[in-house]
């Protein structure tokens, strides 16, 4: 099997990928991580020199911090809720037997396909705004005021438009765990005389557990990266309203150009996504072999 | 699926199912109508359902206003150039893992994938400054690179899960008949692995073209694909509704058509082929 010259042969061609992904993790975090302890920022070159904790304290220390991560945990917590249950509900309906279940498929699988700020566009101009928005023209049928929703509920109406795009995803990805499970499980229970709700609660819902699972630690790594949905829209705000933490670092560093701070604020992303990414690669890990 | 029912749950299932399903398509089947309906109509008080005065010139008006093509192929050349840099990378790095694994391939495996989870703000202003002092901001190089690299993962891990399903024996058979390596993985491994790495590619493919954070925080005017092209859209309002949709529809019609065809690769891909 493995000799020594397919060991060799097999390192010489895993070099590249292995390579270019070592560069790439690397070089720009010790440089995050470098700037960060830095008094860097592109409007004041005379500011320089090591800055030790300072650049974080203000950072975490600044209540904008505060808001944004709140927005953060509120922006994924909201959307997971969203795409799970709807995803788990949509799932089963889809599952069940009906016309034109191929189609169906395709339909509800299409918004995932639409680029982000596409997305943000649609719902801000067609349906959001209050003077010529779909939802505004409803509201005014049922003879009410219509909703400036980016105005009154910024945080919300960047939730359901990312709901909105990672509902098709959880639907598909559970749709497909569904349909894995086996007809005569479901028929054995059926004789057993288990109604519907037990059904779901003792043998679907425990067939799909990992599924969820992977749905959940999955979207969570795109959602905590939520930017182009809120730049296109809200721009962050009002004030600080809708911005998350990848948002704020983009508004630091890049908008305000204070490298400094918005490495600070760079870094404190990354350990939360580790924390994410931790359970994630546990999850996967455990079915690489099956 | 041949479950028993009766014709009358099937139709309650069959409405419901497709209710909910067009409430989700609305805001796509929204930019469909609405890139054909003149200004005037997409604002109207009384909102119309069908284009009442059918017109194309919105599509022409985006072209004249912003150069819809130049962004086009802006998307293409990184899009499609990424996924094929990425192959070129992956399918070598791929066989290894899939026919001769050791013992720290798993780890590699998940090392790969944890530079997935590396938040793209983390390493924004590292790669923002970099970018700036070799000149490659708002390049399409610069962007084919870092899309290469993101996606890099992503590659591997699909095409190990279906190399994974191509028995060893054949391949051995082959280098038993005294073939290269490099025919073993032309002629041997590629045309059987042809489908899957077809998935590879249009998945790939799909999320390049879709990428929003990168394109838009590393161009501008040159090389801005069409992620960057429609968010120029966000800040002059009202007015440009119909023109707002003739540019999203043709920036999301291709990949739309694309997703449709590869929505089973997509559950393998973006699931590391946890869920099959």
């Amino acid at each position: 099997m493995a000799t020594a010259q397919t060991r060799t042969l097999s390192r010489i061609m895993m070099a590249p990928a292995v390579i270019v992904l070592l560069i790439w993790m690397i070089v720009p975090l010790v440089m995050t991580l470098w700037f960060s302890f830095q008094n860097y920022s592109l409007i004041n070159p005379m500011m320089t020199g090591f800055a030790g904790w300072a650049n974080y304290l203000y950072v975490i220390g600044d209540p904008s911090f505060t808001q944004s991560l709140v927005n953060t945990l509120i922006l994924v917590g909201g959307v997971l809720i969203i795409t799970v249950v709807g995803g788990t509900f949509l799932a089963l309906l889809l599952d069940q037997p009906l016309w034109g279940q191929g189609i169906l498929r395709i339909i509800v699988i299409s918004p995932f396909f639409v680029m982000p700020p596409v997305a943000a566009l649609i719902w801000k101009n067609g349906f959001m705004h209050p003077g010529y928005g779909m939802l505004g023209h409803l509201w005014k049928f049922f003879g009410l005021q219509p909703v400036d929703w980016f105005n009154q509920y910024p945080l919300f109406s960047v939730i359901v438009i990312v709901a909105w795009q990672w509902l098709p995803f959880a639907t598909l990805i559970l749709l497909t765990a569904l349909q894995s499970l086996s007809e005569e499980q479901r028929e054995a229970a059926e004789m057993d005389g288990a109604n519907a709700i037990n059904r779901f609660y003792y043998i679907i819902l425990p067939h799909m557990a990992r599924s969820i699972t992977i749905v959940i630690l999955i979207q969570t790594i795109f959602l905590l990266g939520i930017f182009a949905e809120i730049r296109v829209t809200t721009g962050g705000g009002p004030g600080y309203a809708s911005t998350n933490i990848a948002f704020l670092v983009f508004r630091t560093g890049i908008l305000s150009n204070d490298i400094g701070a918005g490495s600070a604020g760079g870094m404190v992303a990354v350990v939360i996504a580790n924390v994410v990414a931790f359970f994630l690669m546990r999850a996967v890990g455990k079915n690489l072999d099956a | 699926m041949a479950r028993n029912v009766s014709v009358q749950t099937k139709i309650g299932f069959t409405i419901a199912a497709w209710a909910i399903a067009l409430l989700l398509f609305s805001p796509i089947l929204w930019v469909v109508l609405t890139a054909f309906k003149t200004e005037a109509e997409a604002i109207a008080n009384t909102p119309t359902f069908l284009p009442q005065n059918f017109t194309l010139e919105n599509f022409g008006a985006v072209q004249d206003r912003s150069d819809y093509f130049k962004h086009a192929f802006n998307s293409i050349v990184v899009s499609v150039g990424s996924t094929l840099l990425g192959l070129l990378i992956g399918i070598p790095a791929a066989w290894a893992m899939a026919f001769a694994p050791t013992k720290r391939t798993k780890d590699v495996l998940m090392w790969m994938l944890s530079t997935k989870m590396m938040p793209a703000v983390g390493v924004l202003i590292p790669i923002y400054l970099i970018f700036r002092d070799l000149r490659l901001l708002d390049t399409l190089q610069g962007l084919t690179i870092i899309m290469t690299l993101i996606n890099l993962p992503i590659i591997i891990w699909m095409l190990y899960t279906y190399f994974k399903e191509i028995p060893i024996d054949i391949l051995e058979a082959a280098r038993m008949d005294g073939a290269e390596l490099y025919n073993e993985i032309v002629h041997v491994l590629i045309p059987m692995a042809l489908p899957g790495i077809a998935s590879t590619l249009l998945l790939n493919v799909i999320l390049a073209w879709n990428e929003a954070f990168w394109t838009i925080t590393l161009t501008s005017g040159r090389a801005g694909t069409l992620t960057a092209f429609i968010s120029s859209f966000s800040s002059p309002q009202g007015l440009f509704l119909a023109k707002l949709s003739a540019a999203s529809l043709l920036a999301i019609a291709p990949i739309l058509l694309m997703g449709w065809f590869s929505q089973k690769q997509l559950v393998r891909g973006l699931t590391f082929g946890a869920v099959k």
